[in-house]
Formats: C-alpha cells, structure tokens, sequence
C-alpha cells in the first residue's frame, strides 16, 4: 500500500498495462518527451521508448481516427485529447466512427481503444477548457464511459478500459490529478460497469461522478455532523455499461435519491438515473427525486463564479437537507 | 512516376508490355464486373429494389481496378461511401455486395450498414466511410500498426477530390509523412464534389496533388480512365511504403457517369462534358489496349459474357433471399454481441 496522486496513479496505470501487453501503444500531444500537460504522462516515454509512446502533432482528427486504424487492425491503442473539450473537433471518430464500426459491419470491424481525456472544471480555465462532457459520450450507442474518482480506481479502471474489447472514453478529472489517496501494491485490475458505495448511511442516496464524489462525502460529512442527516454516497465510476443495481439497492434502503453532475444539467447522467429508479423504484421513495447540476451555462473563468457554478459541498449539503426537512 | 502527370495529358500510346497478360485480363475482368454490377444497382435501384442511396462509380472503374490489381493478399482498402467498386475490386462476391444494396439476408453486412458502408475484412475490406474524409486517419492507424509490427501490408485509402477541402485530409497526410507510415492516398478526382465543380471551390487547380508539396510529398497525377497507368503508379507507391519510405498521394483523373448520388440527375454539367469522356470510357479504352496486346475477340467476349452471367445470377439470388432476420436489430453493438449498456 502506497499513498499515490490521481497524477501518479495514471502514469501507473498506462505503465502496467504497456508492461503486460506490448500491442498497447499511447499517442497523443505532448504525452511524451514533455510528460503531458498535466505531467499525467511523465517517464512513459523513457519506460517505454519513441515507438510506443508517439508524440503527435496538434491533429485531434488524427490522432483519434490512428488510433480507431491501429485497434481494428491489432493494436490496443491509449489515445489521449488533452481537454475533453476538444472532443468537439473530433466528435466525428467518438460519434459515427470507432463506437459504430462493429455494428455496420455486421461485427466483422472491432475497435479495442481508450481515449483518455481531461475532464470537468476548477481550474479556472474557461469555458473551453472546463467541460464536463460525460453526457456528450454516454448517449452514444457502442461506446463505454467510466470517470475515476481515486488513484486506485484510476489505475483499476484504466486497465479494465485497456483490456476492454470495446472503446471506451476514459474521464479523468483535471481537478483531481493532485489528489491523493491509498493505492495497493501489485497489478490492479478493476471491473466496467460497478459502481461503489464509498459512504454507506440511511437516510439518503447521494449519487455521484469524479470530481463531485469527493465533494458528496464532504457534504455527507457535513450533513451527518451538524444535522445528524445519514447519507449514502454511490460513486457511479462507470455511466457505460450502467451499474442500476447498486443505485437501486441503495434507494430501496435509503428511499431518497440524489444525483451531483458536474455537467450543465440539461441531459446530464443523473436524468437518466432518476428516470430509472422513477420506473423501477417509484414506491421506494419517500420524496422526489432531486438533481444537483450545473446550471445550464458556459463555465465562465473567474473563480467565485467558476465556484457558484459547480455544484459545492455547502450547495450538495443544503440541497440534501432542505429535501429532507421539506 | 516523376512523368506520371505527362502520362495523364494523352492515352498511353506504347505498348510496354511491363504489366503481362494474366494482370491485364484480372483488371478487364475487374472493370466489366464493376460496371455490370454498377449498371445492375442503378436498374435495380429504379425497381425500388435497391433503397436508401447509392453512390455509384461508372466511369471511374479503372481506378479501383489498377490500384486493386496491384496490391498483394493482405493489403488493406478503406473506401468511401462510393466503394461499391473497390469492394469489389478486392474479390468480393457480387451477390454480397447487391445483397447489401438490397437489404438482403445474403448482404455482406446482412443489412446493417447498407450501400455506404461496404466492409469485408476477410478480403482487406475495411470499411467504407460516409464522413468525408474520416478514413484518411483510420488508414494512418492501421499503417502505423504494420510499421509498429513490423508487418509489409499497405493501407491504401481511396477518395473523391472534395475530400481534399476538409481538415481530416491535412491531418492524414501530414501525420502519415511526418510518421513516415506505408499508407497511399489515392484521390479520385471526377471533377464533381457533390454537385459544385471542385475548380469553383478549390483554391489550386489539382486539388490533391498541389497539396502534395505541404507535406514534402511528389506531385503526382495520373490517367484514372487507364488502369495500366494507374497501375503502374499504385505499384510504384506500394513499393515505396513497403520499403520504409512512406505514404504517397496520387490524384487520378476521372469522371463519373451518373450524379452523385442517385437522388442527383447531374444537371449542373455543361452539355457535352459526359460525351468528351465517354469517349475516354476506361473500358472501351482497355478493349482496345487489350487488343493492341493480341488478346482474341473469344476471350474478351468470354470475359464479357462471363460477368454477365455472374452478375445475373447474383441478382436473381438476392432477389430470392430474404430480409435480415429482426433478431439482428441489437446484436453487435458491443463485443459481447449485445447492447446492453446497463444491469
């Protein structure tokens, strides 16, 4: 057992899967020599050398369809998009190319591929480089999404995704990379679609995604001390395929739901939780079922706006309570 | 090739008999089975037989012929949404192809992704592509993945010249030159985007080879209505990317017959244009090239009526299949061979 950050625990995660599987190759911008712009790629590029770990120009097109050329042809390919954001400029490979090719070829073409990214905002950096663009991936039919919270599910995620016949868009939140936490020594390898309870409690069920899980415990923290309020926390860590069970186990006992997104909520993840447990669990809940998004808005730069956006531990916290005591 | 753009200017007029017979009766063969089925999709499509669109390829028949009779077993195609002529190229049966077209049981995908998606991976068919210029980069992977692995395979990526105005293009060919990938671009110029001519929206006059010098690579350009031409260029780039030396980017010029796609009746083209270059027919130019080399009427005839026959007989199969099975709708979406995206 190692204490590691969200950073590290990439850079561990890729290495154990390149050191196991010498068809893994990783390309991407400034993931090499440089280390990454969020220095999430550092000493990959010593480790593994120039022909695994390809320094690309700034052609997200390329990088994206490369990567789709070498998976269908044998490879098992990590492309990283610097910023999530940028999945716009090559939306067409993620929308129409790499998640369809096995179904219009009748399953003749297979896709074996991650892209990771940089996700979700507090960084200050605008609308353009602070999106949480979850919701833009898990609607699409053929692709997996998991969103990391923690240095271990990082590094057991990422080789899940890797060792994933499928294509997957891996999350991973750029407000997270310093976090810390207790990671176990020796080869992780986590599970797709298994969401975690990492708080349990009873009052309700607080469900979130990356970087809101953190503040969700906070909150439910919070809740638990000055209001003696018992929640439960689900992190969702996989939208694609969807843990429903663990979400409606946890309301079935909790009778309230919950959802933090980051994203600005129209169409978020959690609409899509809340029509579930309204289909499946009407008559487990005791009250409505609440969302706790970002308004729908561009993220704007300045910090006490950035801040008023973003769902917060105090915002999660009075939401929560205000249900509860309604 | 440095002369291939002389080459292109005039019919080949020398009988350089560098290709052999064997290869020059397999692309005959290749061109009459294109055009037959071709023609065959268009009367089947005015039967309501074919649905959905169809994009077709006559007149550009000996492209898909020379640069397929060049590749060896293993080569790679990537194809646009006007690929029913490269799939076949590749040796894929024409009752696979037309059963597609016609939402056939018997298609090559059975149904599933229709006329612009036209796959066959057993014959290095991978796929046909309906985003204009997505497949160049595809093409780059798996070119890189045969560098990576040491393999000699080419991915070869075909494509209309209105491909060359969108920034998928400029992202291939500079990634493929700077990575130095055995990947070949070969851009069907028919002069025709959609239904803009490509001079009228392109800023140079050879809309892929004048881009050529962007990314250090040869100005290439050849006759797309002679397979020997185009033949001998694709060869000569094949080679070049199995020896380590990178991609190339050929622009050949052709013209195709019908409009773009079957919804356009080609109004937008000046009268007598379509004359001038069936004059220039690819087919009726390689009859008489055959000829020249002393092949008989027999044979010719023989490969004439042959396909004929074939491409009959594949029609009144899919005439006789049936429609996908409905249990198909949901299958291969992920690789456990479902959809389901939750527990």
């Amino acid at each position: 057992m190692a204490e590691l950050t969200y950073r590290d625990a990439v850079v561990r995660g890729i290495a154990q899967e390149m050191t196991r599987d010498p068809d893994v190759v990783f390309l991407g911008e400034d993931i090499g020599k440089a280390g990454g712009v969020f220095k999430a790629t550092v000493g990959l590029y010593d480790q593994f050398g120039p022909l695994r770990v390809r320094d690309t120009p700034i052609s997200e097109q390329a990088i994206l369809g490369a990567a789709m050329g070498a998976a269908m042809t044998g490879l098992k390919p990590i492309a990283e998009i610097m910023f999530s954001d940028f999945f716009a400029v090559c939306f067409d490979y993620i929308a129409n190319e790499f998640s369809k090719s096995r179904y219009m070829s009748n399953g003749q073409v297979k896709c074996p591929l991650v892209v990771r990214t940089g996700n979700g905002g507090g960084a200050r950096f605008g609308a353009q480089h602070s999106q949480s663009v979850e919701n833009w991936c898990m609607m699409i039919p053929g692709l997996k999404v998991v969103a990391p919270s923690s240095p271990r599910d990082v590094i057991g995620l990422l080789a899940a995704a890797v060792r994933d016949p499928d294509p997957v868009i891996f999350l991973e939140h750029k407000s997270l990379y310093p976090t810390k936490g207790e990671v176990p020594d020796g080869e992780i390898v986590d599970k797709l679609g298994t969401a975690s309870i990492v708080r349990p409690g009873k009052d309700a069920t607080i469900v979130a995604l990356a970087m809101m899980v953190p503040r969700a415990l906070a909150a439910a923290e919070k809740l638990k001390s000055e209001h003696g309020i018992d929640c439960e926390v689900v992190d969702v860590r996989s939208l694609v395929p969807l843990d429903t069970q663990t979400i409606l186990g946890s309301v079935a006992r909790t009778h309230r739901l919950f959802t933090v997104e980051e994203n600005p909520r129209l169409c978020g993840w959690g609409a899509e939780i809340v029509s579930i447990v309204a289909d499946e669990a009407f008559y487990d809940l005791d009250g409505p079922p609440v969302r706790i998004t970002t308004p729908h808005i561009p993220l704007p730069a300045a910090d006490i706006l950035e801040d008023l956006a973003l769902p917060s531990v105090d915002r999660i916290a009075d939401r929560v309570r205000r249900s509860l005591e309604s | 090739m440095a002369k291939a753009e002389d080459r292109a200017l005039a019919p080949s007029a020398s009988l350089n008999d560098d290709i052999g017979e064997e290869t020059r009766l397999r692309m005959y063969r290749m061109q009459v089975e294109i055009r037959e089925a071709e023609q065959r999709a268009f009367d089947l499509f005015l039967q309501n037989l074919v649905k959905g669109t169809s994009h077709l390829s006559l007149g550009q028949e000996a492209v898909a012929a020379g640069c397929a009779a060049a590749m060896q077993p293993g080569d790679l195609s990537f194809c646009t949404y006007r690929g029913h002529a490269h799939t076949l190229a590749r040796g894929v049966p024409i009752e696979q192809v037309l059963g597609e077209l016609m939402q056939r049981d018997n298609g090559l995908m059975r149904g599933k992704g229709g006329s612009m998606h036209l796959t066959s991976v057993d014959h290095g068919v991978m796929g046909s592509y309906a985003i204009i210029g997505a497949h160049l980069p595809i093409a780059c992977g798996a070119a890189w993945r045969a560098q990576y692995k040491g393999q000699k395979d080419v991915s070869v990526c075909f494509f209309g010249d209105g491909t060359t105005n969108i920034g998928a293009f400029h992202e291939a060919l500079n990634f493929a030159a700077v990575w130095k990938l055995p990947v070949i671009f070969i851009c069907e110029n028919n002069l025709y985007m959609e239904y803009t001519p490509i001079g009228d929206v392109t800023a140079v006059q050879h809309p892929a080879a004048d881009r050529a010098a962007s990314y250090g690579l040869p100005r290439i350009i050849v006759d797309g209505n002679d397979a020997d031409e185009v033949y001998r260029t694709a060869t000569a780039a094949y080679r070049k990317a199995r020896a380590g030396e990178g991609p190339s980017l050929v622009e050949c010029m052709t013209y195709r017959y019908s409009g773009h796609s079957r919804a356009d009746p080609a109004k937008y083209r000046p009268e007598g244009e379509l004359e001038k270059w069936k004059e220039r027919d690819p087919i009726k130019i390689y009859r008489e090239r055959l000829k020249q080399f002393g092949i008989s009427d027999d044979i010719i005839v023989g490969i004439e009526t042959d396909v004929k026959r074939r491409v009959d007989e594949a029609t009144e199969k899919c005439k006789a299949a049936p429609p996908p099975s409905l249990d198909i709708l949901t299958t291969d979406v992920y690789a456990d061979g479902g959809f389901a995206w939750r527990n």
